[in-house]
């Protein structure tokens, strides 16, 4: 029987363009610092750290060596993670695993990126087999602009309504002092006449790149009772994977497997029979505007082809039956490698009750997701119980 | 504990400039280059089927991801098929397999071929978005000099479904 396991705090730097004043290790060292202050721990009281990044953005081979002091690691067991977009919540998962296991009773959990050091889409595009797909591809936007095209012409959803998640993001942004692009009198009308990257995709339906960490400490039972007055105890996690080509599935955003897979096991685990209603927030890994809308189908907020009538009913805004993304999610902060982790460390506060101004009342069960590699999916469900 | 208290904060940002320039080479392996041994010679477009559940892959690959099975029988599959998904590239960009940035705007999609029940990544040779849908039929456009990659495609054109 699977030990209890418990998010008990958290850290994360202010996510932003460019950190020129700090380098990987301090930035990674800001994170960590934040998050051991605030479960009042010192370095000493951890047992194991588990860390990862995307390592081709900043060119380091070994970011755990050239990091080591800056999270403390001398002496203590540490693993490093590297599944693409999903490494924050691989990362976050793995040392699920080992408390649940009762290996550890404590484990602190790493996310970081610097891409202002590196070559980010260049980088990302080597994600492509060679043979097969690096040609033609154009990073993440390339990407995320053919699949946007075939969840368009599925769901019928129209630019206004990307437009909608834009600006939703970038308002809830606001609210989060970590978050990188804080907009508040960003319009409808703005998004839908910035810069056209690749058709449907404009710059505003786009998240940014961003420098950036993220830490948390996870715990067992006993510890995490000892260590936090409300722990976000973690119900289930799930990971599934897609095949190996771009076009191996079907309809891939519109209706992406792995995520209506993985969804549907953490839900089934939790006890989860309606998402809509069951769930108080949701921190996703929705990347652009178009992929939120797509989500909303495939974790089940609502019925296929609903995803626009759903921004546009306002139910995933602030004041919603299910707010998504109170943090501003990935369109307002990127740093690629803590990025899944921040979902989870998001999810976390608000079930703590510790979001501040971005805090939706009264949360007790939180989704949150990470999406990387070939449309690859983590799920996993928070809960104040 | 470690802490995050400087005693300066930076006045100037110094950086270190890295520049490196990687070259790879990428073994294709047996069914990539019978595929292209196809291609290259003949203009044709090969598929491998799986014999549990019956896909027919392009990009053709030794055992279905589905089923976990060896696929054993090849088969032409048509020059034509139908876009999944398409866009048109705006952003400038590095072309990771040269290093150059590559000329905007290009049409890319996602296309399945008759006769597959896959897709793959391609050009267009259209590049006004307004002028491509998905479910558009589209045909291959081979090179005149083929050399065994999947540029002997040079682009899907448009035809009439």
């Amino acid at each position: 029987m699977a030990e209890r396991v418990a998010i008990v705090a958290t850290g994360q730097t202010r996510h932003t363009a460019k950190r020129l004043d700090v380098n990987l290790r301090e930035l990674i060292t800001e994170a960590v610092t934040r998050a051991l202050e605030d479960a009042d721990l010192r370095i000493q009281d951890i047992d194991a750290v588990f860390l990862g990044n995307m390592e081709p953005f900043e060119g380091f081979m070994f970011p755990e060596l050239w990091s080591v002091e800056g999270w403390g690691g001398y002496g203590k067991p540490a693993i490093k993670f590297n599944t693409g977009g999903t490494v924050g919540t691989t990362t976050t998962m793995a040392a699920y695993y080992y408390l649940a296991a009762g290996l550890y009773e404590t484990v602190l959990a790493i996310g970081f990126e610097k891409q202002s050091e590196g070559h980010t889409q260049a980088a990302i595009t080597t994600v492509g087999d060679p043979i097969w797909e690096r040609t033609m591809m154009a990073g993440a936007v390339g990407n995320f602009a053919v699949m946007a095209s075939t969840y368009v012409h599925e769901s019928g959803v129209t630019p206004e309504q990307a437009a909608k998640v834009a600006v939703k993001a970038r308002r809830n942004a606001c609210n989060n002092e970590y978050a990188h692009l804080q907009m508040p009198n960003i319009t409808v009308e703005e998004v839908m006449q910035s810069q056209m990257l690749a058709h449907p995709i404009r710059k505003l339906d786009m998240c940014p790149q961003s420098d950036g960490a993220v830490a948390m400490v996870l715990a067992s039972e006993a510890k995490a009772k000892k260590l936090a007055s409300r722990p976000a105890w973690i119900k289930a996690v799930a990971t599934a994977h897609e095949q190996q080509y771009m076009g191996d599935s079907p309809k891939r955003l519109a209706i992406m497997r792995s995520q209506v897979t993985a969804s549907q096991k953490v839900y089934k685990a939790a006890g989860i029979a309606n998402p809509r209603k069951d769930l108080d927030v949701a921190e996703i890994y929705e990347v652009a505007t178009y992929a939120e809308m797509a989500m909303y189908e495939n974790l089940g907020f609502c019925e296929r082809g609903q995803g626009g009538v759903l921004i546009d009913q306002g139910v995933t805004s602030m004041e919603g039956e299910l707010p998504v993304n109170p943090s501003g999610g990935v369109l307002s902060a990127n740093p690629i490698g803590a990025t899944a982790m921040i979902r989870v460390a998001e999810a976390a506060l608000q079930v703590m009750g510790k979001a501040g101004k971005r805090q939706v009342p009264n949360v007790h069960t939180a989704l949150a997701t990470g999406y990387g590699g070939n449309a690859w999916t983590d799920a996993l469900i928070l809960s104040s119980r | 504990m470690v802490s995050v208290q400087k005693v300066e904060a930076v006045k100037e940002a110094l950086r270190v400039p890295f520049r490196m320039k990687l070259e790879f080479d990428y073994a294709m392996g047996a069914h990539a280059e019978r595929f292209f041994h196809a291609l290259r010679d003949h203009a044709r477009i090969l598929g491998v089927k799986c014999p549990a559940c019956k896909r027919v892959y392009v990009p053709p690959r030794p055992v279905c991801g589905i089923c976990f099975v060896e696929t054993r029988d090849w088969g032409e599959v048509s020059d034509e098929g139908t876009l999944v998904g398409c866009t048109v590239v705006d952003l400038p960009f590095i072309d990771p397999m040269t290093g150059e940035r590559r000329p905007v705007p290009y049409g890319f999609a996602i296309i399945r071929l008759d006769g597959a029940d896959t897709a793959m990544y391609h050009f267009l040779e259209e590049t006004d978005p307004k002028r491509m849908y998905v479910g558009q039929r589209v045909k291959a456009v081979f090179r005149e000099q083929r050399t065994g990659s999947l540029q002997d495609i040079l682009h899907f054109r448009a035809v009439q479904g």
